[in-house]
């Protein structure tokens, strides 16, 4: 208790410095940051013979990124607006890399050497349609080419140098689908063939320079076509009939069109559906058939044969030019844990040009998309590289048999986060190595204590600094007595589960999950959530921790779900199950079994609740406390929240003793022409609470409402549900209500009239802040609810507490009434903001600040005092004495308190916090396209000294009071004597 | 041609201050509108001011489109129907107002601007920010005094005041209260044991 008293002590003594802040040269001591792009669609490599070698890239994460290709490293990069796709990249006047994005309506070009944007092009667009990007190849400078883009059923020419649109075409009327366009060299038209209503081919000559139509011809096809299209050359096309059985030859230049059908029964034998794959091969085709893959070679008058087949798991490039008018193209495809990279000339394929096999990782799952490029060696050969991207998402460059370079880009696509311990440090694991000797030591120190004064030389701040980050052994694989070491858990949207060490944020281990059934259907699950499952700490200290990874075969929310379990210290997959059910909501509960598993329900579509593990202990431990499980379900799109309680097994349906039906315990629906939830959110189950009393100023006390049960919902007027500008401030307002889980009891509403979305809220102890646009004022703004017990309020009066008449000893009930209080207020917020999160502690006791994810990507640490309703113009004297600041009508946005400091979270989509053993510090992770990791101490490192502190200005002193009090008393000495002397 | 001219363009933009204003433009058909503004930036002398001004972001609507800035400074947001819309500027090092633009459907797209935090309204739709950003805290140079001010300097300070300003007391004090004093001081310690 005593030391409990002395830490809140001390916490309102360091409370007085408010704002998180760092010195620049303490970057990189608590924090890490990585930079990702996500996983590659399209890649061009740009290799002149002189200059940078780099490769031009564009990712599903909306990112254009040009890479250094001897490293990996980014060059530069842009992450685009969420609903900016990019549909195509490419480089023009080898000068410009060209992006086409949003379904073909936004044209940019970027300075390919420094990323600058050069010019933006909003192209006009009608209507939905695949979008293509057309830029001409081998161009000199001096002729303008004009880069070709059809998308929205227009077609628009576009100048390269300043992104002007010299002609556009309109193919809407005609319903006309722009399949090919070609620009054969040196000729100023261009072909561009495309669909009618998937029946009729049409091809048009256009002139390039004016956009004039020179000649139009179509011709019927009665079968009517399908999907893919292949060009093989400046003259044919091969596209695939309706049935998928026929492959059609459409001749088109000069005279007119002609088909030619060539069943696939008779190119192979046991055809079926076939499927023409994506790789742009000269005068040849792949199909894949059955599994396999077939090369079909185009002769001169569109006859068709098969060249080569090959198994199905094989990716293959473009073909390239190399030398001699002659084309390559690469294929890669897998055997054990061997990937074996071919590339073969086009027109004869037994002419190997490389074969190479390289080990690779099990983990890395199947070889996806295969990006090749030539150089040319020494010996003047010709030698390849190949990019490659695997099912993981990782983009790897192979070269002369291995991996030159690697980049993790499945992390750029983290979907669920959680944290998990490290080993404990055993006997005979070597201890961090100490500083070699006592000089040593006092050398550092010294060199600490001029840099703390500001009088350390720049090779002495550089000594320093490679010292503190060497320091203290803070890239261990052991625990450590603070707590600082943690491996964060992230699971990836390809399925794969990365363990990131918080010291240095390396990858320890990751694991990409596997299916249990091999079966075609779920070949590879996709991962939903991610939950501690067995965190031993008392009974079971042999077992090793371990995390639930649900997910699930295919997209759709009744598709079967698949539970694995991972050992977090190894990295293997312990087990995985197909649980033959679906998975609508997974609902931790706060009981463990004895070797510590956390018991789990999951909910599927029919209503009924599966019991997770399945041991018949789980099961008495679920009997015993059948009564007392209550859920809820959110359905926002028609605005009904249910809450539910077990009814009994569902032992009728099946034989399964671990389902359970639920009844419907309580409904609140919102009316629908008024109100829209956008967003609901609940407490953190694992939140600690220090304590539920508050003293005010003038020695009054309120007690928290701090259950568990409360979900927060935020509704808008339907027409409020739009963009900011769709709604004038008359016509949207938005609502929250926190509401009792399992009575259903709305305990609180409050309304914003003139106010609309996006809601971003964090729920934390008694209070719930949320972020929300005015538009009356045109601004954001946030508002902090709180709210308090009223029933226990009238304990404050000491007499009563001495008789005894108080009813702090009652229990506290879920389902009593209670009587609750709140209070609020709201502050303008300059920013957009994508997500907040608040700190977590270990105990509670520190104060918590607000992470708030800006629109700018920049994470904004702000003190929740802040945003305390208890707040006034004019706080009196011993309001101030407890911190009260006061009241402003917009929260401040201090530069120094942005823990990303002078970095960007790009892409930023979650924050997530989990407490240190130190009471007063925090683990902080950000995800987005970027990580970033950061240790956070709100309220200062009160219960530890900081890495600064001078241990050489203490022995210092020492060593100077010591010197001082000898010589004082050697004086004291010789005066004495010589007093006695007189 | 147009490439050269356009970096020469960049250089004159960064080195001028003052510069020719030229209205918000907006231009569009069928109720959809275009919005065109400049972001200029004071010239400074920091390294890699350039790699900044290609970093630079302009959200519309919190997110609902994202454009980046020609080498003059320029963005534009195509296709913006006509309504009240916020417009920001993320800079690394640099805080922008958000500002509100109201694009006016009678008047074919003419577009008004106001800062929200100044409430200052724009005549032309030109970004400048409010303040630069310091993410980091300057260390302080040193001086004596912060040496004196910390724990060490102050038990320091009370060393050399017991050292040389008790004697001094002690000299200055009557005779007989020493005595006095002595005689109370036993008395004191004798407590001591006894409580312990």
């Amino acid at each position: 208790m005593a030391i409990r008293v002395f830490l809140l002590l001390l916490l309102f003594l360091s409370s007085a410095i408010v704002s998180f802040s760092l010195y620049e040269d303490q970057v990189g001591l608590m924090d890490w940051h990585q930079r990702y792009i996500g996983k590659v669609k399209h890649a061009v490599f740009h290799t002149q013979k002189t200059g940078r070698k780099r490769v031009i890239v564009s990712t599903e994460e909306n990112v254009v990124a040009s890479l250094d290709l001897r490293l990996g490293e980014i060059f530069w990069r842009h992450v685009l607006g969420t609903k900016d796709a990019i549909d195509g990249v490419d480089i023009a006047l080898g000068k410009y890399v060209i992006t086409l994005s949003s379904e073909g309506s936004t044209l940019r070009a970027w300075n390919l050497p420094d990323g600058q944007m050069v010019w933006e092009t909003s192209l006009h667009n009608a209507q939905q349609s695949k979008s293509l990007l057309s830029v001409p190849i081998n161009l000199k400078v001096d002729k303008d080419y004009p880069i070709l883009v059809f998308g929205g059923g227009y077609l628009h020419a576009v100048s390269a140098v300043d992104g002007e649109v010299l002609w556009k075409k309109d193919f809407t009327a005609e319903g006309f689908e722009v399949q090919r366009v070609l620009q054969p060299p040196g000729s100023s038209i261009i072909y561009v063939l495309g669909f009618v209503n998937s029946a009729e081919a049409v091809v048009y000559q256009i002139d390039s320079k004016t956009g004039e139509v020179a000649s139009q011809k179509s011709m019927e096809f009665p079968g009517g076509f399908s999907g893919g299209i292949s060009s093989v050359s400046n003259d044919k096309v091969v596209v695939l009939d309706s049935t998928r059985s026929i492959l059609v030859t459409i001749s088109f230049l000069d005279g007119g069109i002609s088909f030619q059908k060539t069943r696939i029964s008779d190119l192979v034998e046991d055809s079926g559906n076939a499927e023409i794959l994506l790789p742009l091969l000269t005068n040849m085709l792949a199909v894949k058939v059955n599994k396999r893959t077939i090369f079909v070679r185009v002769g001169g008058e569109g006859k068709l044969e098969v060249v080569d087949s090959l198994s199905d798991e094989t990716a293959m490039s473009d073909s390239l030019p190399v030398a001699d008018d002659q084309e390559a193209f690469a294929s890669v495809h897998h055997e054990g844990s061997k990937i074996h990279l071919m590339v073969k000339l086009v027109n004869d394929l037994d002419t190997v040009l490389l074969k190479e096999s390289i080990q690779m990782d099990q983990h890395r799952g199947r070889v996806s998309k295969v990006f090749v490029n030539n150089y040319i060696r020494t010996d003047r050969s010709n030698g390849f590289r190949a990019l490659i991207v695997m099912e993981d998402h990782s983009l790897l460059l192979l070269q002369q048999g291995a991996i030159v370079w690697r980049r993790e880009e499945g992390l750029a696509s983290v979907t669920d986060v959680t944290t998990a311990e490290l080993p404990v440090e055993k006997d005979g694991v070597s201890v961090a190595e100490v500083e070699h000797t006592l000089v040593d030591w006092l050398k550092g120190h010294v060199l600490k204590l001029k840099g703390s004064l500001l009088l350390a030389s720049p090779e002495d701040v550089v000594a320093i600094q490679d010292m503190r980050l060497k320091s203290s052994g803070r890239s261990k694989l052991t625990r450590d007595h603070n707590g600082f070491r943690k491996l964060i858990i992230a699971l990836t949207r390809a399925g794969k589960l990365f363990a990131l060490h918080t010291g240095d944020g390396r990858i320890v281990w990751s694991v990409l999950l596997n299916s249990p059934s091999k079966s075609e259907a779920c070949e590879r699950p996709s991962g939903i959530s991610l939950y501690q499952w067995q965190v031993p700490h008392h009974h079971a200290m042999d077992e090793n921790p371990s995390v639930l990874v649900v997910g699930r075969c295919g997209v759709d929310s009744s598709a079967p779900g698949v539970l694995s379990f991972v050992d977090v210290y190894t990295g293997k997959e312990i087990s995985s199950s197909d649980i033959g059910h679906s998975v609508v909501q997974v609902m931790p509960l706060p009981f463990t079994d004895a070797t510590e598993q956390r018991l789990h329900l999951i909910a599927d579509t029919n209503g009924h609740v599966h019991l997770y593990p399945k041991t018949s202990e789980a099961l008495s431990i679920f009997q015993r406390e059948f009564e007392n499980v209550y859920w809820y379900t959110v359905e926002a799109d028609d605005g009904i929240i249910r809450g539910h309680a077990m009814k009994s097994s569902c032992s009728g349906e099946t034989a399964d003793e671990y389902c359970f039906t639920t009844r419907e315990l309580w409904t609140v629906v919102f009316p629908s022409e008024s109100e829209k939830i956008i967003s609901t959110l609940t407490r953190k189950p694992n939140e600690v609470v220090h304590t539920q009393a508050k003293v005010n100023s003038d020695q009054d006390l309120l007690y928290k409402y701090v259950s568990k049960n409360l979900l927060f919902v935020a509704t808008v007027s339907p027409k409020g549900a739009g963009e900011i500008g769709s709604v004038t401030p008359e016509e949207s307002a938005l609502v929250v209500y926190l509401i009792d889980t399992i009575t259903g009891r709305i305990l609180h509403r409050l309304s914003h009239q003139g106010c609309q979305g996006p809601v971003h809220a964090v729920f934390s102890e008694n209070w719930v802040v949320y972020h929300y646009f005015n538009l009356r004022a045109h601004k954001y703004e946030v508002t902090v609810v709180e709210i308090y017990d009223q029933s226990r309020a009238e304990n404050k009066n000491v007499w009563k507490l001495v008789l005894g008449k108080h009813n702090l000893t009652a229990p506290i009930s879920s389902y009593s009434r209670p009587e609750v209080f709140t209070k609020s207020q709201s502050y303008f917020f300059a920013q957009s903001v994508k997500t907040i999160a608040v700190t977590s502690t270990a105990k509670g006791i520190t104060s918590k600040q607000l992470l708030i994810g800006t629109i700018g990507d920049q994470i904004l640490a702000l003190d929740k005092r802040f945003v305390d309703p208890r707040r006034t113009l004019n706080p009196s004297q011993a309001e101030k004495e407890e911190g009260i600041i006061p009241l402003t009508d917009s929260l401040p946005i201090i530069p120094q308190s942005y823990i990303t400091h002078s970095h960007k979270v790009e892409g930023l989509r979650g924050i997530i916090t989990a407490p240190a053993k130190l009471e007063s510090t925090t683990h902080v992770f950000a995800y987005g396209v970027d990580l970033f990791y950061t240790r956070l101490a709100p309220s200062k490192t009160y219960d530890s000294l900081t890495d600064d502190f001078s241990y050489a200005l203490l022995l210092i002193t020492i060593v100077a009071l010591v010197a001082a009090i000898y010589i004082t008393w050697v004086l004291s000495e010789k005066k004495e004597l010589s007093e006695k002397w007189r | 041609m147009a490439p050269i001219l356009r970096s020469t363009s960049l250089l004159a933009f960064l080195s001028l201050f003052f510069f020719a204003s030229i209205l918000p433009i907006s231009s569009g058909s069928d109720d959809s509108y275009t919005i065109t503004g400049r972001v200029r930036i004071p010239a400074s002398t920091a390294i890699g001011h350039a790699a900044k001004f290609s970093n630079i972001k302009v959200v519309l609507n919190g997110g609902q489109s994202t454009t980046f800035l020609r080498p003059d400074g320029y963005f534009t947001f195509h296709k913006v129907p006509a309504g009240t819309h916020l417009i920001e500027v993320y800079a690394l090092g640099y805080f922008f107002s958000p500002v509100r633009v109201d694009v006016s459907a009678r008047h074919r797209g003419k577009v008004q601007a106001t800062l929200t935090e100044t409430r200052r309204s724009l005549t032309e739709l030109v970004l400048e920010p409010l303040r630069a950003e310091q993410y980091y805290e300057m260390r302080e140079p040193f001086n004596v005094m912060s040496i004196v001010k910390s724990p060490m300097g102050l038990m320091m300070g009370f060393m050399l005041i017991v050292m040389f300003v008790m004697p001094k007391m002690m000299e200055n004090m009557d005779p007989e209260e020493m005595n006095r004093a002595r005689e109370d001081m036993p008395s004191l310690s004798s407590l001591l044991p006894a409580s312990r």
